[in-house]
Formats: C-alpha cells, sequence, structure tokens
C-alpha cells in the first residue's frame, strides 16, 4: 500500500520525479491518450458546441438537484432497486458492510469506481474478513500490488510492461513473459472463476439517467457486465451528482466522454441497467441497491464558483493534458483524484487542512480547461481556492502552511507597487546588490550570503537568472524614447 | 492611433529592450505612444498566489492610472499581464463600481501581437533579421487571449528569418510565476521537456510574446551553455538588420 498523502506533495513530487520508469511510463502513456483524444474530437466538426451543450445540461442538474434526484430515485425504485443515502464515505461503507452480511456474502467482484476508492471502500471489507476482487484489469494489477490507482480511468498508468510481468509472475506464479496476450489472458482465467464465485457485485455508475432511472456503466473489458449481471445482488456506488434529466442527453455525453477520456469513439460496453430483473426466468441480479454518496459534494453544491467541479464527468483528460501530471503522475496528489481536476475536488473533499499544497501545484498554463469536456473552468477554481488558503484564518489552515513569509511578502510588495517611488528605489537597491551575485550578466547558482533568500535559491539551482537592468525602461523612456 | 503602453514590472526592470521595441515597432505602423510612468505592476503575482486583497488594491491603482489616459487602446508586450487585466473582473465580482470600470479597461487592453494583426490589420512591419526561429506560445496569451496565429502572421513577414514550428509550441515551459520557486524540481521537469524541443528544432532564436517565459527558457539554456537566445517578438519586430 502506498502512504503518500497530500500534505507531503512537495516530497512526493520530488521522488516521482527522481523515478525514471515511473516518468517513462508517464510520459508515453499521457502522449498516446493526448493524441488518441485530439485524433477522436478532431472527427466532430461540433465538439465546442457539445461541450457547450454538455456544461448547459450539468449546470441545469446541479441547480436542480433535488429535483432529478426525486425523480431519479422514484423511477429506479419503481423497477425495484433500492436506495440508501450516505452522508460520507463512513457511512456508505457501513451500509454496503451491512448489505454484504446481511446476505452473509463471503466473496465480492468489484468493478472499476473511483466513487469506492473515494470511500476506501476495499479496506473497509477486508476488515470485516471479506475478500474483493477487482475485475478491471488495471484496477486487478492496483490490488495486487497492494497500490492505489495513480489515474481517474487508468489505474495502472504509473507501470511499465515489464513491472506488470514481473508482478504477475510474483503473485500469480506465471512464467516470466513480457507478452501482453499472456498477461492479459492469465488475469482473465483468474478473474472468470471469481465472477463465477462471487455473492456480490459491486460497481460504479458513469450517469444516472433521471426520466427512467436507468445506471449507466461504460467500460472496455466486459467485466462489468457480469459484475453487474451474475452475482444475485448488484451494489452500485454513485455520487450524487451523476445525474442526467433525459435519455437522450446520453447522445452529447456519449461522444465526450470516451472520446475524452481514451480517444474512443464508443467504449466497448455500455451497460444500462434499469431495475431488478423482471421475472424469474429473466437474466439479472435480484436485488439492486444504489447508495448514493454525498461526502462533501453538498458543501461543494451550495458555493457559486466551486460549484462546477460538480459537474466532472471522470474522464481522466485534464490529468493527461496536464505538464504537472505528466510529470508526477498521481500518486504524488495523495489523493483518490490527482492531477487538475483532483487538485480542486481533493481540497474540497477533505478540507484546506491538508491538501493546501494541491491548488499551487499548477502553473496555471490552461491545458486542463482546454481539453475539458464540460468546460470546467479549473484554473479559475485553482485561484479561488489559493484565495480561500491565504484568507482562511482558522487555526488548523493557518498552522499547516508555512506562510509567515510569504504573507509579508507579498504586504511588502504590495506597498511597493503603490507608491512609484517606493518601486524605483527598490529596483535601484536590487541593482546595488545584485553586484555580489551578478557574474558574465547573469546570476547563477546561488552561494554566500545569497542562500538566505529562498526564492533566489530555488530559482538559479537550474536556471540563471537574469539581472535587474542598469537603466530600467522608465529611465529610457525619460532620456530617449519620450516626445520622439 | 494614440497608444498606451503598459509595459509591466518585469520588462521595465529586467529586460527595458522589450519596452523599446515596442514603442519602436507601434511608432513604425503610425501610432502615437505614451508612457505613462506612474504605472508598476498588474497584480498578477498577488492574485495568481492567492492574495487576493493586495491584488485588489494594486489593480485599482493600475485602473485608476489608465482611465486617465486618452488613448484609444492600452498595449503591453505580454500575454500573462494582458489576461491579468481581462481578469480584473473577477476581483471585483461584488463591487458594481469597480466591475464596470475594470470591464471598461480590459475592453482596451490588447497583447501586442494581437493589436496589431487585429486591431491594427497589420502584419509586415519592416522587421529583418536573418536565422532561423522558432515560436514558443505563452499559456495565458494562447489559452486566455486566443493568440495563436498573430505572432506566427508577424513572424513569417520577418526578412531574413527561417521560421520552423516547434514541437508541442502550445504546451507549457513549467514557469507560472510563484509556481516556479514553489516547487522548483516540477518546474525544472516541465521546462526541460520545452528544451529538448528546442534543442530538436535547431534554431538560432527562440520567440515568444513574454518575457516570464524567456526568463525561464533562457536561464535554462544559459545555464546549459546553449547557444540558442531567446528573443521577445517585439524585439524580433523591432530588428532591421
Amino acid at each position: 500500500m502506498n502512504h503518500l498523502t497530500s500534505e507531503t506533495f512537495d516530497k512526493n513530487a520530488k521522488a516521482a520525479l527522481a523515478d525514471s520508469q515511473l516518468r517513462g511510463a508517464l510520459r508515453n502513456a499521457t502522449s498516446l491518450f493526448g493524441k488518441r483524444r485530439l485524433a477522436a474530437t478532431s472527427q466532430l466538426t461540433n465538439w465546442e458546441d457539445l461541450r457547450t451543450k454538455a456544461r448547459t445540461i450539468k449546470d441545469d442538474v446541479l441547480a436542480h438537484l433535488d429535483t432529478y434526484l426525486e425523480q431519479f430515485v422514484a423511477n429506479a425504485e419503481s423497477r425495484g432497486a433500492k436506495f440508501h443515502w450516505a452522508r460520507d464515505a463512513q457511512e456508505a461503507n457501513a451500509i454496503i458492510l451491512n448489505l454484504v452480511k446481511e446476505r452473509n456474502a463471503r466473496t465480492i467482484v468489484k468493478s472499476k469506481s473511483m466513487t469506492t476508492e473515494e470511500t476506501h471502500l476495499n479496506v473497509a471489507l477486508e476488515g470485516a474478513g471479506i475478500q474483493v476482487v477487482e475485475t478491471d484489469l488495471g484496477e486487478y494489477i492496483i490490488q495486487l500490488a497492494h497500490e492505489t490507482p495513480s489515474h481517474i480511468i487508468v489505474p495502472a498508468i504509473h507501470k511499465t510492461k515489464r513491472q506488470i510481468a514481473e508482478l504477475f509472475t510474483e503473485e500469480l506464479g506465471m512464467p516470466p513473459t513480457d507478452d501482453v496476450d499472456k498477461l492479459t489472458s492469465t488475469a482473465r482465467e483468474k478473474l472468470r472463476d471469481r465472477f463465477a464465485a462471487a455473492d456480490i457485485g459491486i460497481s460504479g455508475v458513469n450517469f444516472g439517467i433521471a426520466e427512467t432511472g436507468t445506471i449507466l456503466i461504460l467500460e472496455n473489458e466486459g467485466n462489468i457486465r457480469l459484475t453487474t449481471s451474475l452475482p444475485r445482488v448488484h451494489i452500485a456506488v454513485m455520487g450524487i451528482e451523476k445525474l442526467l434529466p433525459r435519455f437522450a442527453d446520453l447522445d452529447i455525453f456519449l461522444k465526450l466522454l470516451p472520446r475524452s477520456g481514451t480517444g474512443q469513439r464508443l467504449t466497448t460496453y455500455q451497460s444500462f441497467i434499469t431495475g431488478t430483473k423482471i421475472d424469474k426466468d429473466s437474466e439479472g441480479p435480484e436485488e439492486l441497491h444504489i447508495v448514493m454518496l454525498d461526502n462533501g459534494r453538498s458543501r461543494m453544491l451550495a458555493h457559486p464558483v466551486t460549484r462546477q467541479s460538480l459537474a466532472c464527468i471522470r474522464c481522466g483528460a485534464c490529468l493527461n493534458a496536464c505538464p504537472v501530471y505528466q510529470n508526477i503522475g498521481g500518486h504524488a496528489y495523495g489523493s483518490v483524484y490527482p492531477g487538475p481536476i483532483g487538485a480542486v475536488i481533493t481540497p474540497q473533499l477533505m478540507g484546506l487542512e491538508k491538501t493546501q499544497q494541491l491548488p499551487y501545484a499548477s502553473s496555471l498554463c490552461g491545458a486542463c480547461r482546454e481539453v475539458c469536456p464540460v468546460k470546467i473552468d479549473i484554473p479559475r477554481l485553482l485561484l479561488h481556492l489559493r484565495s480561500e488558503i491565504t484568507e482562511n484564518a482558522s487555526p488548523e489552515v493557518v498552522q499547516a502552511k508555512p506562510k509567515a513569509g510569504e504573507r509579508l511578502a507579498f504586504k511588502l510588495w504590495k506597498i511597493t507597487m503603490m507608491k512609484p517611488w517606493l518601486y524605483k528605489l527598490s529596483a535601484k537597491m536590487g541593482r546595488l546588490f545584485q553586484g555580489l551575485v551578478v557574474k558574465n550578466g547573469k546570476i547563477g547558482p546561488a552561494t554566500g550570503p545569497a542562500r538566505l533568500a529562498p526564492p533566489l535559491v530555488a530559482w538559479t539551482s537550474g536556471r540563471d537568472l537574469r539581472p535587474i537592468e542598469q537603466q530600467s525602461f522608465r529611465e529610457l523612456w525619460k532620456k530617449d524614447l519620450a516626445g520622439k | 492611433m494614440k497608444v498606451s503602453l503598459f509595459v509591466t514590472c518585469l520588462v521595465d526592470q529586467l529586460w527595458s529592450s522589450v519596452g523599446a521595441s515596442s514603442v519602436e515597432v507601434l511608432r513604425r505602423v503610425g501610432c502615437e505612444v505614451e508612457f505613462d510612468d506612474r504605472q508598476t505592476c498588474c497584480a498578477q503575482p498577488a492574485f495568481n498566489t492567492g492574495y487576493r486583497k493586495e491584488a485588489r488594491e494594486v489593480a485599482k491603482r493600475f485602473i485608476e492610472i489608465f482611465e486617465q489616459s486618452d488613448a484609444d487602446a492600452i498595449v503591453s508586450p505580454s500575454g500573462s499581464c494582458t489576461a491579468m487585466v481581462h481578469h480584473y473582473p473577477e476581483l471585483f465580482a461584488e463591487d458594481p463600481e469597480w466591475l464596470k470600470r475594470s470591464q471598461s479597461i480590459a475592453a482596451k487592453t490588447h497583447e501586442l501581437s494581437s493589436f496589431l494583426v487585429r486591431v491594427l490589420k497589420v502584419d509586415d512591419v519592416g522587421a529583418t533579421w536573418n536565422g532561423r526561429v522558432t515560436w514558443h506560445d505563452a499559456c495565458h496569451g494562447l489559452r486566455d487571449l486566443n493568440v495563436k496565429s498573430e505572432p506566427r502572421a508577424l513572424i513569417k513577414q520577418v526578412r531574413g528569418a527561417d521560421f520552423v514550428e516547434l514541437d508541442n509550441a502550445d504546451s507549457c515551459c513549467g514557469f507560472g510565476g510563484t509556481f516556479s520557486v514553489k516547487y522548483p524540481e516540477i518546474s525544472l521537469a516541465i521546462l526541460d521537456q520545452k528544451i529538448e524541443a528546442i534543442e530538436r528544432a535547431e534554431v538560432n532564436a527562440v520567440v515568444s510574446g513574454d518575457a516570464s517565459c524567456l526568463m525561464q527558457i533562457g536561464g535554462r539554456l544559459s545555464r546549459k551553455g546553449s547557444k540558442v537566445r531567446v528573443m521577445h517578438l517585439a524585439e524580433l519586430l523591432a530588428s532591421q538588420s
């Protein structure tokens, strides 16, 4: 199990940067997904229009979430689904554990679900002695390696083929091979037995359709189809924001999600599940339990600026596009949701105390906003969270941030920028003192007293710095340029 | 057309030739240029680091100064600082008076290349520079202001300049303001991908529209002893030899 937390993001990132295998795997995978995405989205001439429409639909859902939830629940209940409401992760896990115990279930098959990663459901179930088998290949690899996913849709993106082969040799006893087909068929064989033996199948949900009570789950491997149809009981866990008003809205979202996530025109399987099986001769589970998870979502909903983060459809495109994610991967974020959207969602879900490095883990380049299929303005949300952090006066947040120096620096910066004479004086002082560090017209690695200035040390660790000009533009203007 | 130059504090203090070149180019295409030397910073460092109270005060001061100008446009040799001015309304969302004032200032403020191409409809500014050049899309110009074709159109008209596209020209250089000193290792890792692309392009100069990105890229090139020089678009356009 990796134990990285958001609190130590800086250290996690440094360790990730030093891992050349990780960086190689990330570079290959993120650039491949980026290229595929671009190829798939450019096939649609109305891509921008689809994004706008999708966002309008999500905004409507979020503005009237109560109504859509009631509608969704009523329609799914009329088809035999049972609903459970969980305020937080603990409640969700307790509900599921209870369902499992009531049915004396011993074995559970599970399909990929970020929501159950968010609640750490596997830990809760295994702690109670229940055997849980992840059936998505990526999740299966992660489970064998006792790790956590490092990407929203590609859980094992951080692993190379070779690392996976070694893991399979070690954990499954298969002869060493780098043949991908052999690796997948071995996993498939192991998993098939599990489906047959499982008492309960647990899945996530991509979309809930209010007007029909249908849940929709997308996948490529067929394991979700099996997880949700073979066992007698199906438990689906979904965030309360995952609704779409109408079945017809899927026309837009099914164009956006696979193209953004994996660059596919459509995923191999789409499972539409509306209630339980109709009579004893038809296929499908006898019981369908839908666990609705809040876990901070209603708090996010209440805030006018950050509400838009609930429009996220978990496609992972922003991770692939992010220069920070591309270099450090997902584990460094210390959260189930990494990358740009993770840096926005995690502090809102978990509070600012332990997550306040995350909103700063971005160069604000905007690549995430450009690829987001539902046009979430992630840089704007990061900036908003940064201001919440600097303005937050709660002792835990203040204590957690080494901000005294920075706060003072920005106070002084403000005073300087408000007074041109002080601005000019500071520049002159800078010119005077930089004589100590400027060599050959540049400032190299900080040595001696220069080491007392942390930003200078940080900048010059790998880059030379341009010195302050002997003649500023305003001096040039006055002397040579004005009145010409 | 009368133009008020918003030179940016970075150019003013660290790269004054970019300011002088901007004046040269704007005058060459027939603009009357003024410079109000009460101007300092646009407030971006504070805004981007989360210090909105401080940013608001500095932004108000900026608005007050430029409101007094009778110029037709405010022009800046920086996509990032121009984008900051365009972000001002976010700072005043709850203050109707300043919201309105910030919106009028934002509407008048243009990044240099987009001002030349979109407003003045000029792409040949009579520049000459001999060598092979490439262009780095600075993020805020590209994604906040949609500046993409304008600098390329201008560079292609420079006599003697052989323009080549950079691989992943639109990917970040890793600067990100305080990000570059908060997470220097990540910033450098991102930067090195940009440097590799520049090396592959085999150019004499890499040109961009923001002094900040050029300091990041140039600082690394200099540390590595590279012969490739960094050049602001204004400098390239001002060149006549």
